[in-house]
């Protein structure tokens, strides 16, 4: 892939470098996926669909493409899955569906994820409306969010009969689908469709909405029937080292971000150090290569077998040719006369076994400080939490992880619920778009079993 | 959301989709499962008197990867006491009073014999009777089953003590075992036959296995003639059904079957003149959910096309189907190479070039690459270069203007029997079938 991108000059022009920005992957062409979809077995009591956290029935879907049923197979997906065309993307397939798929024992595992971007994206293209609003049943919730979470909750809310309201913060909803995840994996058309197909059951979107500045959030409680707190986690924290103010110092997710939307020129042929080993920081740094930065390191305290990225997305990396510096922690950001990065200092680091027996704890190596010499330095080493916020809703949390009962998706205060990134943490679920789109849905689920008590439940 | 309900002279059932009398249909459990999961309806495991089956029954043909392209069976008919199945029947019926349950029958040709099943049958409760003489295996060595079925005369008696007794609606189930079935459809509807069903399974061997010589399948090294279905025998089917939905002498409704796997072929068979549809392999291969996709998948195709209901298609292509001898001999078509989706397989070159008329060109471009030309003159029009490319869009057959009035084989004879000239012309001579 790497031989391909457009980099390594001093001046490429804006234009070039949005190619780089193109999406990486091919969508199916048909016989592609004739061929494929006829290979899956229909197994009965599939493992693939248990190990979809939003239980998609893949080989329904998957039979549906074989006989034709592109409708009934796009609806298949998203029923299961409000995001699910985001999902045939981003999803890590090897470790869910793909992975548990009974082929993997005889043959190759059936591409799922691509199978179920062909039957979406001819939904896209088909400009199929999947669903419809169910007859209202006079009650109203509010949504804080419009990523994954909140719209996924928002849909199934719609189908109820809810009358439903995303507050959303930014221009666009979508979340991190609109807005975090690279362009190469996920063009924004794909989340701004989904986000449409939620607008289109009747859900009211209020963009460019901040909850607990634009509108109290007393406001809400007051005038809804259900609160949902789907807001995420927030920027990235600060390393605590000095330096970290001088130009050329990002943070992973707002450099991700503009990328989404604008192709800028400020890192062609600056050498470039991502911190951390996440998915987020493997999208910083094939990022940076895709923006033309002439060499790409990312620097992580632990081995690639602690780093969290996920297989594939290592893989990525090194196909664009990122480096990687391991048991690396960086001690301080040099910056030059103008205030602008020049190095980042760094020491090396050993694993120790830590006393609990739990995860190998890095110890800095005395006297082993180094210097990297790079323009520009991005921090991912994780995400911070909208503190605020939780704390004016006045719910239990842990470190801005919000406390929910695991079957109910309750606060602490039982009109309001969260669902997606904003609960992830301290072993509670995962930061993926499919699991917050599943929470999402089993938060709307419950509202509908609290709310409409004595009619039928659902879930 | 289209109005997917049928109704079969008189036996009405949710949607088109039935399962076949045979193992899915073989007890209670089985057929409230099958309901369950969305079959509109189903015909019993054929009842008479019960029978011994061997062990080691089935057999399929696996084509190039791709399993059960056909399927090959010795089974007979059901192999559990009467009362057991009407007992069932009922109880059946009763948590599904909406479906539609036939029971299917298989006797000695004895019109006592038909008589006291039909009404034991009936007087359990049931929506029709559809009469076996279509097994082609066992049965018919006792005269039943294919043996009865292949003689109009017994066809149409038989038919007759069904109606004489019978007070829901009658389908006979025909053989394909025959070399024209208008012949016996023709006989059930003399004897009074309210619908026809077709096709049971067609007289046929699996295989040999070639290392121990053995039939496939076998019965403890010996082998017997077996009943073949599954998508292989669609077109066979397909091709009865539409002979008899054309025969204005057979004129009573149609219940396919044959093949059918998805929501497409039952549309098929809709189009060709059923009302509604059976199917059996297809659900022993994937289980009953696989109705979720016919239903959806006919549904979905039913929006597309602005319908409202699935009878707007029953019969739709009849009038289409024809004798070889009123096609229009001047109706010309000619393949043509869209390059852009060519792969350069060279498939279709030397099967024109082997095996039809030598018309597809190989050449080279200005930059050393290969592409293919029909050189349209030659060419024929016989199909056989669309059918062999692997790739969508490549080869199309496109209509050309000859700038004749139609004429077809019947009307050029009738013509020159009127001139009387008999000679042949050069011409139109390459244009006839041998
Ligand atoms: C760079 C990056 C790459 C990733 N790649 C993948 C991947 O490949 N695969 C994968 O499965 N997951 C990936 N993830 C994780 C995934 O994006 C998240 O787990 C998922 O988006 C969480 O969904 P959410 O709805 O909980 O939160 P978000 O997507 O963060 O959405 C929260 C929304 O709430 C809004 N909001 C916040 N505060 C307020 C407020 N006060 N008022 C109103 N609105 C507010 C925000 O603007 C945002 O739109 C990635 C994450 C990042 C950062
Ligand atoms: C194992 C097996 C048993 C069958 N038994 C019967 C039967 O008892 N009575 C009958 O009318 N048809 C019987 N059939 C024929 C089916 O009902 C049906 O006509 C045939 O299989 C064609 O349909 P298909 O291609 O969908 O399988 C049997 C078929 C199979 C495969
Ligand atoms: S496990 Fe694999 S083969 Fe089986 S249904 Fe799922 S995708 Fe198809
Ligand atoms: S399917 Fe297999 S296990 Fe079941 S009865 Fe037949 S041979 Fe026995
Ligand atoms: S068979 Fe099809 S793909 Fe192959 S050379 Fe001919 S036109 Fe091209």
């Amino acid at each position: 892939m790497g031989k391909s991108l457009n980099v390594n000059a001093t001046f490429i022009p804006s234009e070039s470098l949005r190619r780089n920005f193109a999406e990486v992957k091919a969508g199916m062409r048909p016989m592609e996926a004739i061929e494929e979809s006829n290979r899956c077995l229909y197994c009965y009591d599939a493992p693939c669909i248990k190990a979809c956290p939003t239980g998609i029935n893949i080989p329904s879907f998957i039979k549906k493409i074989a006989s034709g049923n592109m409708l009934g197979s796009a609806r298949a997906i998203m029923d299961a899955n409000p995001v699910g065309a985001t999902c045939a993307r981003v999803c890590p397939t090897e470790e869910l569906c793909e992975g548990a798929c009974v082929l993997n024992h005889s043959s190759k595992p059936i591409m799922i994820g691509d199978l179920q971007r062909y039957a979406t994206d001819w939904a896209i293209k088909n400009e199929q409306m999947l669903f419809t609003a169910g007859h209202s049943n006079g009650m109203a919730v509010a949504v804080i969010g419009g990523g994954p979470a909140g719209l996924s909750a928002a849909r199934e809310l719609a189908r109820f009969g809810f009358a439903v309201t995303i507050f959303e913060a930014r221009e666009q909803a979508g979340g991190l689908d609109t807005y975090g995840i690279v362009s190469f994996r996920l063009p924004q058309s794909i989340s701004l469709w989904e986000v449409e197909q939620v607008r289109k059951l009747g859900v009211d979107i209020r963009t460019g909405v901040r909850v607990g500045t634009d509108i109290s959030t007393a406001e809400l409680l007051e005038q809804y029937d259900a609160v949902v707190l789907a807001i995420g986690m927030s920027k990235v924290p600060m390393l605590g080292i000095d330096g970290e103010q001088l130009e050329g110092v990002y943070d992973a997710i707002d450099f991700v971000e503009v990328t989404k939307t604008e192709i800028k020129t400020d890192l062609v042929g600056k050498r470039t150090a991502v911190i951390g080993a996440g998915n987020t920081a493997v999208d910083a740094a094939t990022c940076s290569v895709r923006l033309g930065a002439s060499n790409v390191k990312m620097v992580y305290r632990r081995t690639n077998e602690e780093m969290t990225a996920y297989d594939f997305e290592f893989e990525f990396a090194k196909q664009d040719g990122v480096e990687f510096e391991w048991l690396t922690a960086p001690v301080r950001i040099i910056g030059d006369e103008n205030g602008r990065v020049k190095g980042l200092e760094c020491i090396k680091m050993r694993l120790e076994a830590s006393e609990d027996g739990g995860r190998k704890l890095p110890v800095p190596v005395k006297g082993s400080n180094f210097t990297l010499a790079v323009e520009a330095v991005i921090k991912a080493i994780g995400q911070t939490r909208h503190l605020s916020l939780i704390e004016q809703l006045g719910i239990e949390h842990k470190r801005g992880i919000v406390t929910v009962d695991p079957d109910t998706y309750q606060t602490s205060n039982p009109h309001i619920y969260a669902a997606g990134d904003v609960i992830f943490g301290e072993g509670q679920g995962e930061a993926m778009v499919v699991s917050a789109a599943q929470q999402g849905k089993l938060t709307a689920y419950s509202i509908y079993n609290t709310l409409s008590a004595g009619r039928e439940r659902y879930g | 959301m289209a109005d997917l309900r049928i109704n079969l002279a008189g036996i009405c059932s949710p949607n088109p989709f039935w399962l076949a009398s045979a193992p899915p249909t073989n007890t209670g459990y089985q057929v409230q499962r099958a309901f369950e999961a969305g079959w509109g309806g189903a015909v019993w495991k054929t009842l008479g008197d019960p029978i011994i089956n061997t062990s080691s029954r089935f057999a399929a043909v696996h084509f190039n990867g791709q399993r059960v392209a056909g399927f090959n069976n010795i089974e007979l008919i059901t192999d559990r006491p009467l009362e057991v199945n009407l007992k069932e029947i009922y109880e059946t019926k009763k948590r599904f009073p909406n479906h539609a349950l036939v029971v299917s029958l298989m006797v000695e040709p004895k019109r006592e014999k038909w008589h006291e099943i039909v009404k034991k049958v009936e007087a359990i409760g049931v929506d029709g009777l559809e009469l076996n003489f279509g097994c082609p295996h066992g049965m018919a060595e006792r005269g039943m089953g294919a043996a009865s079925g292949q003689q109009p005369d017994l066809v149409e008696m038989q038919t007759m003590w069904v109606k004489e007794a019978a007070k829901t609606p009658v389908i006979v189930k025909l053989t394909p075992n025959i070399t024209d079935i208008t012949t016996t459809a023709k006989a059930a509807v003399r004897g009074g036959a309210d619908a026809i069903s077709l096709i049971n399974t067609i007289n046929s061997l699996a295989g040999v296995d070639i290392d121990t010589w053995n039939t496939i399948p076998h019965v403890g090294g010996k082998g017997a003639h077996g009943g073949y279905c599954g998508p292989a025998v669609k077109p066979i089917a397909l091709n009865m059904v539409a002979e008899c939905a054309r025969s204005p002498e057979v004129g009573v409704p149609i219940s396919g079957i044959g093949g059918i796997s998805s929501w497409r072929d039952a549309v098929e068979f809709l189009l060709m003149g059923s009302t509604g549809v059976q199917v059996c392999t297809a659900a022993m291969h994937h289980g009953f959910s696989i109705v979720e996709d016919m239903i959806d998948g006919l549904n979905n195709y039913l929006d597309g096309k602005d319908l409202h209901s699935v009878n707007e298609l029953i019969g739709r292509s009849v009038e289409r189907y024809s004798d070889w001898g009123d096609l229009d001999l001047n109706y010309a078509v000619v393949a043509r190479i869209e390059q852009d989706n060519c792969i350069v397989c060279n498939k279709c070159h030397i099967a024109c070039e082997d095996t039809s008329h030598q018309c597809i060109e190989r050449h080279t471009d200005v930059n050393g690459n290969g592409y293919l030309k029909v050189r349209e003159e030659d060419c024929v029009g016989c199909n056989l270069c669309s059918i062999v490319c692997p790739v969508e869009g490549a080869i199309s057959m496109i209509e050309i203007p000859t700038g004749e009035l139609p004429l077809s084989w019947n009307q050029r004879q009738a013509a020159i029997g009127a001139t009387g000239s008999g000679n042949d012309s050069e011409d139109s001579g390459k244009k006839e079938a041998v």
